[in-house]
């Protein structure tokens, strides 16, 4: 088996045993989860640049044949997937160093986020649908102790409701697991794709995947079970709270992708359904997001809202809006938690996480004013950033099914979320801090912030910029989205042997 | 077999879901662990269950499918994991909120944030004591 294959589990793996035994030294592990994480990047890189000359990477788990044994699939999204996570994962260690908390939650983050990406990559690179079950749990347990880590009322408050919900979920997507077990008999996700094309199930199977897409969309945030999201994600660590805006949603919306590609190739009732609720998901979103005062609550109900378009792109089921839907996961991962990142460092400078304590950073840090309006318009979709292009995309393709309505939602969307950056930009950044100039804090900001802020926004320009190749790319992806000949070719090769 | 292994689980899951319903707190925590069960016999039934038969022994037809058992098993020791953290979690809200009123909780995460002074943000009874100031 091509060690790369496994490569996105090891590594993190790897370091979080490592940092276990370096445990005491804490300024060891923080360089240790850096080093990991900058392995993993290279891992990504990899993959990414193996899977653009259309190799698809696959195997199975201790040479056990395929409907069996765990397989494992890298295509195209799984490689872009993997190497986002590991940038992301990069950023957030790196902003970590820069938090003032003691040095043991700093230890226990370093290691939690290294758990985390374990179970993130893992859910990526896996073909089996009880084994995206188990690394659904592994991101889970690291996600809890990440929220719950500094153990303050607030922390804790917020995990217990979302260690409740998230649970609920993940007891379902078990549930549904073993019923599609019992209904089909398999639970390799080509295996499984091939029996539902051919018609060839028992009645109960339609009903089993229809509880397992509702776990995913309760773990994506779609529109009537997105309340976990905004009722939890202001609570933790900064660092933290970007981490899970990030990576954790997208797992979700990536399990829907994968699942409905895989089972539904043409349009059908269950794309209708998605196109309803994607629209929900945008307007409820961005509507939620105007009634909120605090930096991260209008950010999290952002996150609810962009959620909606990558869905839009899925229910449309067109190559080209399944590329949308591509470009804009990789898009919004980088920038939401970048801008998670920037309301982050603009509360610590200015004292306070409220619109109405917060102000006159334009004048003090002009820099962080340009690294803000850099993501917070890509995210509004202004030209030439990478929030354009994932939104052209997309309206294009909605123009050409010609569902007008969905077009005309999807914009409205945008100027919301441009409406609600403004507000963002004016209360944090135009006006005068209302306890004057000498409320703000210089000293907040550590060096390893602006690492972080400043590489990921200089990325979503590039992205921007170069939008030419990543829209291939995407195009790419969502081709073998269409036709995922390594999932079906992985049970012909172990079944001849 | 099957009936009754069909109602025990109904039975269970509903008593989970009752309870997940609560607004004491330990019956939530509890009643995660009783539908997390009532959901791991449920996956193991309807892996279809086969009399006695054993599950590796190479007894020709009669032998039982490994594979629900094998997926029952991990799923039970990702539970005890999850539920393990659970407890620990409700004894640390409970230390911190005296009540045990899921309403309680969910105010304050409702509540606006605080005010950061100088990383307060971090800063909770005991663990002050630990602060190092960082370079």
């Amino acid at each position: 088996m091509n060690i790369l294959l496994v490569a996105p589990v090891l590594v993190p793996l790897a370091t979080l045993l490592l940092g276990i035994l370096l445990r005491p030294r804490v300024r060891l592990v923080e360089r240790l989860s850096i080093g990991g994480c900058s392995l993993l990047l290279l891992v990504g890189l990899a993959l990414v640049w193996q899977a653009a000359g259309d190799v698809v990477l696959s195997g199975q788990l201790g040479g056990w044949p395929a409907p069996y044994g765990i397989s494992l699939v890298i295509d195209r999204l799984s490689a872009a997937m993997v190497a986002i996570s590991a940038t992301i994962g990069l950023a957030t260690v790196v902003y970590g160093v820069g938090h003032d908390c003691p040095p043991q939650v700093i230890r226990d983050f370093h290691l939690f986020v290294q758990g985390l990406l374990c179970g993130i990559c893992g859910a990526f690179i896996t073909a089996d649908i009880f084994n995206l079950y188990v690394w659904f749990e592994v991101l889970l347990i690291a996600s809890f102790a990440l929220m719950a880590l500094g153990g303050g009322k607030r922390h804790l408050a917020g995990t217990m409701s979302y260690m409740a919900l998230n649970l609920f979920a993940t007891l379902l997507f078990l549930l549904a697991a073993g019923l599609v077990y019992g209904t089909t008999g398999t639970l390799n996700m080509g295996d499984l794709a091939l029996l539902v094309r051919a018609g060839e199930t028992a009645p109960g199977t339609t009903a089993a995947l229809s509880l397992m897409l509702l776990s995913f969309s309760i773990k994506a945030a779609l529109f009537p079970v997105f309340g976990w999201l905004p009722a939890t994600y202001h609570v933790p660590l900064m660092a933290v709270s970007a981490l899970f805006a990030g990576l954790l949603t997208k797992v979700g919306v990536y399990a829907l992708i994968r699942l409905v590609t895989l089972l539904w190739p043409e349009y059908g009732p269950a794309h209708e359904i998605l196109l309803w609720i994607a629209c929900a998901t945008m307007l409820v979103g961005v509507l939620g997001a105007a009634a909120q005062s605090e930096v991260r609550r209008i950010l999290s109900f952002h996150i609810v809202s962009q959620v909606g378009y990558m869905i839009l792109g899925l229910a449309l089921a067109t190559p080209l809006a399944l590329a949308g839907a591509v470009f804009y996961l990789i898009h919004h991962i980088l920038v939401k938690a970048n801008l998670f990142f920037i309301g982050g460092l603009a509360a610590r400078i200015c004292g306070s996480e409220h619109l109405a304590g917060m102000g006159g950073l334009y004048a003090r840090h002009p820099g962080l004013a340009l690294l803000f309006a850099i993501p917070a318009l890509s995210l509004a979709g202004i030209p030439p950033l990478s929030g354009f292009w994932a939104k052209l995309l997309l309206v294009r393709a909605s123009l050409e099914s010609s569902v007008w309505w969905a077009t005309a939602i999807a914009l409205v969307t945008g100027i919301f979320t441009l409406l609600s950056m403004n507000k963002l930009w004016n209360e944090a950044f135009l006006k005068a801090h209302p306890q004057g100039e000498a409320a703000l804090r210089t000293a907040g900001a550590h060096r390893c912030n602006w690492w972080s802020i400043a590489a990921l926004a200089l990325l979503t320009v590039a992205i921007g910029l170069g939008a030419g190749p990543v829209a291939e790319y995407a195009s790419a992806a969502a081709a073998q989205l269409g036709d995922p000949q390594a999932y079906f070719h992985l049970l012909r090769t172990t079944e001849a042997r | 077999m099957e009936w009754m292994a069909a109602v025990t689980v109904g039975g269970l899951a509903g008593l989970g879901l009752w309870m997940l319903l609560d607004r004491n707190l330990k019956r939530v925590v509890l009643g995660i662990g009783v539908l997390g069960n009532a959901i791991n016999l449920g996956v193991f039934t309807a892996g279809r269950l086969a009399g006695n038969g054993a599950a590796f022994a190479n007894v020709g037809a009669a032998a039982a499918n490994p594979l629900p058992q094998a997926l029952v098993l991990t799923a039970i020791v990702i539970g005890f994991g999850l539920f393990v953290f659970a407890l620990a979690l409700l004894k640390r809200t409970r230390e911190l909120y005296g009540d045990r009123s899921t309403d309680a909780v969910s105010a304050v995460t409702e509540e606006p944030a605080p005010d950061w002074q100088a990383g307060q943000e971090e800063e909770e009874p005991g663990s002050e004591e630990q602060r190092e100031p960082r370079p």
